[in-house]
């Protein structure tokens, strides 16, 4: 069965890919595109780091720590959410009705949708930025912090899944798609590109305890570089707190069950 | 004059009553850019909290002044594309285009002004409320959005703004020219969102870009769209060198307007409508 599954899943995103290739220039064009202005973004926080030397006691290295893990996590489930992203428009145009049709559980399905290549270009940035906090010498490796760092990157795929998941559940009652979501997919990435600690406690609870952006992210970077919380929390917390990406995944994936028995169609 | 200028005029008119319609995407919009608004401001909070430098080149208030305008004014940016003129020439509807007894250049101009202004207008205000009268209200005083420095200081921003207005209107007309060329501008577009953003301020303020940039970045047309109006508005810019910005914001306007009408030109010569 998940093999199946998976041998399905692959299939759909060669699909996916070999049609997005038939526009072979845009595709490129793209990738660069959003290479480039990830790029911009990054020159954005070494300017300031050039100017104001350093963040509350953080340096540039250890920024680009959090800002390359945070934004290889969004990259991938980027890729892979986007029919979550869009699942606006299927409700409105009834399309959903078709995946409701077809003998496979509708996550999967969108799962699958559409795979966009382009999106590789923030998935470079990411690297390239995480590449120059190792390269700067800010992690003291130990195969436990590489696992952690892998599986903290991981966790974040998780809680920013669940984040498109709950922005598309929340269509089931409003049909039209919601750009408020944004402000905690987007806003979630910009704020996470930097140690909580910096924000007030406020912010830093939404961020923590209600979408836990703070947990996959902020955490396990500290424990990685292996430096103590100026907020005071314990050490082991950074090897236990991304577990709340899967959790909240989890949470999110029940509340589209919900949803789903709520969908009614639009018609076509 | 005012005859010949008529027929742009309504153009304007018409789309910018009909781009006042999309209320709801414009609240949803807000919502994000208070908190992207919030987040920046913070940031650059920590920075400056934790500067050993006596001075910077801009004091956090006048930051804070600057993120908000930027949030506010964020529509008037050229680098969201016309949807609806990108289709025409996709489907070879701009072939009607060419039927209207107007000069084409100053029809797509005249759109590109209802595009840039209709949202702005719809975002700002509800915007400015928040970041001057909300956040001081919440305990929030030092990150609100402060009045201009003086009556001076406001008149300034208001003619730079719209001198702004006339800059980013010529730079998006390019940018849709250059739909012409390439029928399918994704690419175009991302890089020049990319150039926009960190040349004309709206990723950091221009004057905290490293000083060795400061010569070439000042001379470029983007900061004439963001950086320079808004640097009049909080103080950074002193009211008696307006005369220099807007002179910056006017040549550029005009350069970019001749290239344009030139490059539009050309264009239409190659057209080859697409479809039947």
């Amino acid at each position: 069965m998940l093999r199946g599954a998976l041998a399905l899943y692959v299939h759909y995103a060669k699909v996916s890919i070999r049609s997005q290739l038939q526009y072979r220039a845009s595709v490129v064009m793209g990738t660069v595109g959003v290479c480039m202005i990830t790029a911009t973004e990054f020159i954005a926080v070494w300017a300031l780091f050039d100017r104001f030397r350093q963040l509350r006691g953080w340096t540039l290295p250890e920024i680009a720590l959090f800002y390359g893990m945070i934004s290889i996590s969004w990259a991938l489930c980027d890729t892979v959410g986007r029919g979550f992203d869009s699942f606006g428009a299927m409700v409105k145009t009834g399309g959903f009705d078709r995946v409701l049709l077809r003998p496979r559980s509708t996550v999967f399905q969108l799962l699958a949708q559409d795979l966009v290549v382009r999106r590789i270009g923030r998935l470079v940035q990411g690297g390239a930025v995480l590449g120059y906090a190792i390269a700067a010498g800010a992690i003291d490796w130990t195969p436990g912090r590489v696992a952690l760092l892998a599986g903290a990157i991981a966790c974040g795929i998780c809680a920013f899944l669940g984040l498109l998941i709950c922005q598309a559940t929340s269509t089931f009652w409003t049909v039209e798609g919601l750009e408020v979501w944004n402000a905690f997919t987007h806003g979630g990435l910009l704020m996470s590109q930097y140690p909580v600690s910096i924000y007030r406690s406020w912010f830093r609870g939404v961020f923590t305890y209600a979408i836990p952006l703070a947990c996959v992210n902020y955490f396990p970077g500290l424990a990685i570089l292996g430096r103590p919380d100026p907020l005071g929390t314990p050490p082991v917390l950074g090897w236990v707190a991304p577990l709340a990406g899967p959790a909240f995944l989890v949470v999110s994936l029940q509340l589209w069950r919900i949803g789903v028995r709520h969908y009614r169609s639009t018609g076509n | 004059m005012a005859r010949a200028l008529q027929p742009y005029a309504a153009v304007v008119g018409v789309r910018f009553r009909m781009l006042l319609q999309y209320r709801a995407a414009a609240l949803a919009g807000l919502w994000t850019q208070l908190v992207f608004g919030m987040v920046l401001i913070m940031i650059y909070e920590g920075f400056y909290r934790s500067s050993t430098a006596d001075v910077q080149p801009m004091a956090f208030p006048q930051v804070a002044s600057y993120v908000w305008l930027g949030q506010a004014l964020l529509a008037m940016l050229p680098w969201n594309i016309d949807r609806e003129l990108h289709a025409m020439v996709r489907s070879g509807a701009v072939a009607y285009e060419l039927c209207r007894p107007v000069d084409l250049y100053g029809l797509w101009y005249a759109r590109a002004v209802a595009h840039r202004t209709a949202p702005t207008v719809l975002r700002a205000v509800p915007m400015v409320m928040f970041a001057t009268v909300v956040l001081p209200l919440v305990g929030l005083d030092e990150w609100r959005l402060e009045p201009p420095v003086s009556l001076a200081a406001g008149a300034g921003f208001a003619l730079a703004l719209g001198c702004a207005l006339a800059l980013a209107c010529a730079i998006s007309t390019l940018v849709n020219i250059t739909m012409l060329w390439t029928i399918q501008n994704d690419g175009v577009l991302i890089i020049v969102t990319s150039v926009v953003s960190l040349l004309s301020g709206l990723l950091v303020p221009l004057p905290l870009l490293p000083d060795w940039a400061q010569p070439v970045v000042r001379w470029l047309p983007f900061a004439g769209v963001l950086d320079l109006p808004y640097r009049i508005y909080n103080g950074h810019i002193a009211p008696d060198g307006l005369p220099l910005v807007l002179a910056r914001q006017l040549g550029w306007t005009l350069a970019l307007v001749a290239l344009g009408r030139w490059w539009l030109g050309r264009g239409m010569r190659r057209l080859v409508v697409q479809g039947g």
